[in-house]
């Protein structure tokens, strides 16, 4: 079930949350959703999730709309909230009996589903416990495990791996890119390793606006940061080296690490730069021993598009 | 009608896992069988087979532990976020109220089966009329809804528990004592008929005298739908 979000705009009292915030996110898709803090992130995931009403704007599951037909698509929506509420009084396996039956599983399918949720949320070993007696990390097992229970179309995860430990983050992905191929997952977080990781289109978010929306690749070719190489070059003086190479044209930034035999350099990208450092290579009579294109990460496309 | 027989029985589930209902439950035992067998004017005493001021000591007894009752159901999901979970789920706010209105109103209702051997020992000690008990004890769980519906209220207009006991006590005593104080003040005439029509105590007192009007009736099912209404539009308003 694709999500289509038009133009969601939310204010709370004067100050405006998000706007003009329009979107797609198709089924078999990891949707990563990324921002700095308060640039409305966990507000849009709110209103796609049916708690908060937008000012204006839609957002269509399928053909549903959340304004004419929230209970089907609720139905049919897992939601993790960022806070992670839960019943503190209630043991894990009420609890999610209780959000089971609230989905209209039928009854005699409700305890394997239990048993199937717990064991994939890895819970077995508390599932009689009480949820307050839980720690974070398991708090969070159980939260995502009352998201997946009844098997929905559509995953809404806010920061869904706050306080899980490093070999559950890596499940959780692993589970998360998983039903990413068939449903459609949209997922926020801070850690912009776990998006790159998990998500297949990455959406940046700054100030309710959205900033930047396309896969890692795309976002990178767009930058207008430059393309960065690493050079090692042989048989020759520092000094020399250095001269030569910020002599080019085309050339942004040269960087080179006390210590390190390497150099960083950042050109245009229309600057056939590899060729140059070849030929200046050549006419010294240097050799090559590395040249590496290093690729813009995530971060520093976010800080780009984010500072700005 | 599923869905709130699935939020009836967590409710009942949550109020019985904890110690502070029984606790509740024994004090109203309690002190209802003091001042009906044990006080200073109880039932041999007065010399009369009658339910009534038993029955005067439950309408204070409910009025106090209702507000005690009702007084965690939205604060405290509002303060935890679970109201965010229960709303992402396919529920309906109405069916949230109802599911905490109905959960309450059979807790009052056992309190107040708690309390029919009293009933049944006083029809064995006296010529008991029938009719005007049972339709006292309907009266009482009337009272207990209406009463339950404006702590609903309570609950959802605040944001910790302790100011929605204080809220339904204000909004509560109002409908118990001081509506039909004022109008006492109002010898006769519009005022005091407006007045008498609000006062509780008024449509208790009908029902416990043995007369059944539909007007009473009307008056406790306007009181429920009036606050659980109000309390709809408060968990509504925090959405937009």
């Amino acid at each position: 079930m694709d999500v289509i979000v038009e133009n969601l705009t939310k204010s709370f009292g004067m100050q405006k949350a998000i706007s003009a915030v329009s979107f797609k996110a198709r089924q078999g898709e990891v949707l990563g959703f990324l921002g700095p803090n308060g640039a409305g992130k966990t507000t849009t995931m709110k209103i796609i999730a049916g708690f908060l009403f937008p000012d204006c704007g839609e957002v269509y599951f399928g053909k549903d709309s959340i304004r004419k037909n929230p209970a089907r698509i609720k139905q049919s929506t897992g939601y993790l909230s960022e806070h992670n509420p839960l019943y503190e009084e209630m043991n894990v396996v009420d609890f999610l009996t209780f959000i089971a039956k609230l989905h209209r599983i039928p009854r005699y399918k409700i305890d394997s589903r239990v048993v199937d949720i717990l064991q994939l949320c890895g819970l077995e070993h508390e599932k009689h416990k009480n949820i307050k007696e839980l720690s974070k990390g398991y708090r969070q097992r159980t939260g995502l495990a009352q998201a997946l229970i009844h098997d929905p179309e559509v995953l809404i995860l806010d920061e869904p791996t706050t306080g899980l430990d490093p070999n559950q983050i890596a499940e959780i992905r692993e589970l998360i890119k998983r039903i990413g191929r068939e449903k459609t997952v949209i997922l926020s977080s801070h850690i912009l390793a776990e998006i790159e990781a998990t998500c297949d289109r990455v959406l940046i978010i700054n100030k309710g606006k959205i900033v930047a929306n396309g896969t890692s690749a795309e976002l990178r070719s767009k930058s207008n940061a430059g393309k960065t190489l690493r050079v090692r070059i042989g048989s020759a003086g520092e000094e020399d080296i250095r001269q030569a190479l910020g002599a080019l044209p085309g050339i942004q930034k040269l960087n080179h690490p006390a210590g390190s035999p390497f150099f960083e350099l950042q050109s245009d990208r229309e600057t056939a730069i590899e060729q140059l450092i070849f030929d200046t290579c050549a006419r010294n009579g240097w050799y090559i021993q590395e040249l590496t294109p290093v690729e813009t990460r995530l971060e520093d496309i976010f800080r780009q598009v984010t500072q700005n | 009608m599923g869905t709130i027989k699935i939020l009836i029985g967590k409710e009942l589930g949550n109020y019985f896992n904890s110690w502070s209902i029984y606790i509740g439950y024994v004090v109203f035992f309690c002190v209802c069988g003091f001042y009906a067998w044990l006080s200073a004017n109880n039932l041999f005493y007065i010399g009369q087979a009658t339910m009534k001021p038993v029955f005067a000591v439950i309408n204070w007894l409910q009025f106090l532990m209702i507000s005690a009752l009702t007084m965690r159901s939205f604060a405290e999901e509002k303060r935890n976020g679970t109201l965010e979970l229960m709303l992402t789920k396919p529920v309906k706010t109405w069916e949230l109220i109802d599911g905490k209105f109905f959960s309450c109103l059979l807790i009052s209702l056992i309190a107040l089966l708690l309390t029919f051997p009293y009933y049944v020992t006083l029809a064995f000690l006296g010529n008991l009329d029938h009719g005007t008990v049972l339709l006292g004890y309907f009266g009482l769980l009337c009272m207990a809804a209406g009463y339950i519906s404006i702590g609903i209220f309570a609950s959802a207009l605040s944001r910790t528990p302790v100011t929605a006991f204080f809220v339904h006590f204000g909004i509560a005593i109002c409908f118990q004592l001081l509506f039909g104080m004022l109008a006492e003040q109002f010898n006769q005439g519009f005022m005091n008929s407006f007045f008498n029509y609000l006062s509780m105590e008024e449509h208790f007192d009908s029902l416990s005298r043995g007369i059944l009007d539909s007007r009473d009736i009307l008056y406790f099912c306007s009181i429920c739908a009036i606050f659980l209404s109000l309390s709809r539009f408060c968990i509504y308003k925090n959405r937009y």
